[in-house]
């Protein structure tokens, strides 16, 4: 795996030259499209007027709002990695988050939002596990493939959130949502904590939960006996059934945990800003949980960073267009991410080995 | 190397014949690792050369070099006499060089036909090289007792034939020069003579033969010379009617050895585990165990000999729970354990009995863990490793772990290295401090000394023998069968699926095991 290689250049600094490469030709790209790349990214960090970029006054509260919806998606994949599933429905099981925040929000008029938060966190928990529970299950007992069942409950999942939005939980009218939660059940944006965030900016008090997620994580794998179960199991399962740890449970466990963490994400998006139950709450936040962990190495301090990093990329990449760059331009530019620290890592770290090992040779 | 040592040899190596093989100066590193240090070594035109050496001496780094599978960072290869550059495997087959791989690189669902022809097809159309090759397999069945049925399935061929034919495959692209890695590792001992009666006929006609192995005993009874490589060197190269067992090994470790085990009379108790009528069929409907049952003592190592994949491995999953049983009852101290799926191996140790697996890569550790991590797999969840609300006890583990690798003397002593950075012998003693250390009342051990480099195989046989003298019940599953007769107090033989027979080790000896392994009674024949 590592050979040779010092710690921090195996997190830090392959990540970052991986990263560099990706902007690089992104930059070409920009260039062979006939605009200035300099330009596009000053843009995309600032926005045009100083304000509406990943960093600007305004836009920094849509990144932090994309980041907390990431950071539950990227925990609940780097969960699963752990135990070596590939869990693909992230946007399934946040989706169904959201039907279990729109549930358990509209039952009941709360009273505080300190209270409506605890419930519906547990409401948005309890849907993304259950809607991951199934696939967990044939996987663990019936040896289905988890990739391959993840992503049809992905769709299964999106068209029973339709089907109730123009039917039972539909609100009075045509329009496919909820009626509006109660104002008791509204948290608190950024902005009424921190005055110096943008009043519009929907990033809110779920920020904090997703950072609280990230500890929780943290000590799930790394310091509980389960969490060294799952490891065990996600290294060599043959190792683990000599161990006595039972297969079963820990497939279980784990997409339990994955698919409450990415149902998590609802309570940013509905509760925090909707405010009632719209169709496609998720937008892909799902699948950027799959980069955002790949990039994070599955550790939550890594998640955090990288689920920032595509907050940036999402907000200031919705900027572009503004300067005539085609808003798909920034898929490019996420697809180029994921591909250079993802999928052509070993393209970096083989130079980065060698070089290590020539510079140890020399002091030696 | 200096080019003057060169010049030395040369009157020598100018002879009549030029030797098959000679390596000047062969390096070869990993990164870090130098795995060949500037080897010489010089084979004989139709000679049987052994090379012996630990495992990571770097033996098959240079037979892969030879094979062209490595590039040589440096040094010179001259095969009869002629220097050439062996790129890659071709250049090897070009070159005259065969190989049989430890693990054969054979298609199972081919004919025998077919899997010689492979990669030598010689055309579009099949029919003409096989009817070829079909005429060349005649001929070397009646040369070299190499005969096998050329249009068998090769999966439905015993170990033994399926590396006749390899060597098939190498004779048939005209190979003079023959390496074989470990060829005897699977084999019974008939096969195993068989083998080498073949490798004489080879050399007979002239072939060259390069013998990898780690059984000093195959060394001393076919090779004509013999090299010994440590920590990527070639340490010495002498005859073999100069040398002894005793002085090879010694050379390989760098230090004096002893092969023998020394051990007290067994003070045996009462029985601790008794397996009656245990069956287990698979999900392929194959009967891999028909009705074993044996009777482990306190204080005995009970030896289960056997040709791999003769049941020895089912019997050990059964007992250790990490596989079901079809039917039959183990008894743990009179009272039955779960032989279902149902149970784990977790409950197994709950009931005292540790196990050494077979397979430490895939079972014993998992390779990214700590070694902290790793000295309590299976024991994580004891009460003394448990912290509050399911949280673990880190200091405590490490403290443990600390212990174990001072007693087991495990190197490096670092707690926080991976497994997968130790030598298979420290590797194999962290599975043996881990187990032994939670003080089972049986220990099952599988292949425990495989891969295992000579001075560690020396330390875990005494930790064994020490555990037996606590009073400890063992059962021994091993293909060595040096090993089974050193350690054991009594051997049982197993052989597809059955307990061919059980031998006292004082009254019996590698040729009656050796009969029983292949499924003959001597006494019942005689």
């Amino acid at each position: 795996m590592n050979k040779g290689l010092p710690k921090w250049a195996d997190i830090i600094l392959i990540p970052l030259l991986s990263l560099t490469l990706a902007f690089l030709v992104s930059g070409l790209i920009v260039m062979f499209i006939g605009e200035n790349p300099i330009e596009a990214v000053k843009v995309m960090l600032v926005g045009e007027f100083g304000d509406s970029g990943a960093f600007g006054r305004f836009g920094i509260g849509y990144t932090l709002y994309y980041t907390t919806s990431f950071i539950f998606t990227g925990l609940a994949v780097a969960v699963a990695f752990h135990a070596r599933m590939f869990n693909i429905g992230g946007e399934g099981q946040a989706g169904m988050g959201g039907v279990g925040v729109a549930t358990v929000l509209l039952s009941v008029a709360w009273p505080h939002w300190t209270i409506a938060i605890v419930a519906a966190s547990l409401g948005a928990m309890a849907f993304g596990a259950a809607w991951a529970a199934i696939p967990a299950y044939l996987q663990a007992k019936r040896g289905s493939h988890i990739v391959i069942t993840t992503i049809m409950f992905n769709w299964i999942g999106s068209a029973l959130i339709v089907y109730l939005l123009v039917g039972p939980m539909q609100a009075p009218g045509m329009v496919p949502e909820t009626v509006g939660f109660s104002a008791g059940s509204s948290i608190p944006t950024l902005h009424e904590i921190f005055p110096a965030f943008d009043k519009h900016a929907p990033a809110n008090v779920s920020l904090f939960l997703a950072l609280f997620a990230a500890v929780g994580v943290w000590v799930l794998i790394w310091k509980t006996r389960l969490g060294y179960e799952i490891r065990a199991f996600g290294h060599s399962e043959k190792a683990a059934i000599y161990a006595g740890i039972k297969p079963v449970k820990i497939i279980m466990v784990a997409m339990l945990v994955s698919g409450a963490l990415a149902g998590m994400m609802a309570v940013n998006t509905v509760q925090g800003e909707a405010e009632r139950l719209i169709l496609d709450t998720v937008q892909g936040a799902g699948f950027v949980g799959i980069a955002v962990a790949l990039m994070g190495r599955s550790h939550p301090v890594g998640v955090v960073l990288a689920a920032f990093l595509f907050g940036v990329l999402y907000q200031g990449g919705s900027e572009l267009q503004y300067i005539g760059i085609p808003r798909e331009m920034v898929v490019v530019i996420q697809a180029l991410v994921i591909m250079f620290v993802g999928s052509l890592e070993n393209m970096v770290r083989i130079p980065v080995e060698r070089a290590f090992v020539l510079f140890n040779k020399g002091a030696a | 190397m200096s080019v003057e040592t060169q010049k030395q040899r040369q009157p020598e190596t100018a002879a009549p014949v030029a030797p098959a093989i000679e390596l000047i100066g062969v390096s070869k590193s990993f990164g870090p690792v130098q795995a060949n240090k500037d080897i010489d070594m010089t084979v004989a035109k139709g000679a049987i050369h052994g090379i012996v050496g630990e495992n990571g001496a770097g033996k098959s780094t240079l037979m892969s070099i030879l094979y062209g599978f490595y590039k040589a960072d440096a040094g010179e290869i001259k095969i009869d006499g002629v220097t050439i550059e062996i790129t890659d495997s071709h250049a090897a087959i070009a070159a005259g060089i065969g190989m049989v791989h430890q693990h054969f690189m054979l298609v199972k669902p081919f004919t025998v036909l077919e899997n010689v022809i492979m990669g030598a097809e010689g055309g579009p159309l099949l029919r003409p090289s096989l009817n070829k090759a079909r005429k060349i397999l005649a001929e070397l069945a009646v040369e070299y007792e190499l005969d096998v049925d050329p249009d068998a399935i090769v999966g439905e061929l015993s170990v033994g034939f399926q590396q006749r034919v390899e060597i098939l495959k190498a004779l048939y692209r005209e190979a003079d020069i023959l390496i074989l890695d470990e060829p005897t590792g699977v084999l019974t001992p008939a096969e195993a003579d068989h083998l080498f009666r073949i490798l004489q006929n080879l050399k007979e006609q002239g072939k060259t033969i390069v013998l990898i192995t780690h059984k000093l005993r195959e060394i001393m009874a076919v090779t004509d010379t013999v090299s010994v490589m440590r920590r990527g060197q070639m340490t010495a190269t002498v005859k073999t009617s100069e040398t002894s067992a005793s002085e090879l090994a010694d050379l390989m470790v760098g230090r004096h050895v002893t092969l023998e085990v020394e051990k007290n009379p067994p003070n045996v108790g009462e029985t601790v585990l008794e397996v009656k009528n245990l069956c287990k069929t698979d999900g392929q409907g194959v009967k891999k165990l028909k009705d074993i049952s044996l009777q482990l003592k306190a204080g005995e190592i009970l030896g289960v000999a056997g040709v791999a994949g003769n049941g020895q491995s089912d019997l050990l999953e059964i007992l250790s729970g990490i596989n079901s049983a079809t039917s039959g009852e183990v008894l743990m101290r009179g009272e039955s354990i779960d032989l279902t799926h149902k149970a784990s191996a977790a409950m197994r140790r709950e009931r005292g009995i540790g196990h050494v697996p077979e397979d430490r890569h895939a079972l014993g550790l998992v390779m990214p863990f700590q070694t902290w991590e790793n000295a309590v797999l299976g024991y994580h969840n004891n009460p003394e490793f448990s912290g509050k609300f399911g949280l673990a006890d880190h200091k405590a583990m490490m403290e443990d772990a600390k212990r174990k690798i001072e007693k087991f003397d495990i190197r490096p002593t670092n707690p926080h290295l991976l497994a997968m950075n130790y030598s298979g012998g420290n590797q194999q003693k962290i599975v043996i401090a881990r187990e032994i250390e939670n003080n089972p009342d049986v220990l099952l051990v599988g292949q425990p000394t495989r891969g295992v480099d000579i001075g560690a195989i020396e330390f875990i046989h005494k930790q064994i023998v020490a555990l037996r003298d606590q009073g400890k019940a063992v059962l021994l599953i091993s293909v060595e069968l040096e090993e089974v007769l050193a350690l054991s107090d009594r051997i049982i033989v197993m052989f597809d699926g059955v307990i061919q027979g059980e031998r006292m080790p004082k009254e019996t000896n590698e040729q009656e095991l050796g009969m029983l392994m292949a499924g003959i009674d001597p006494e019942a024949s005689a």
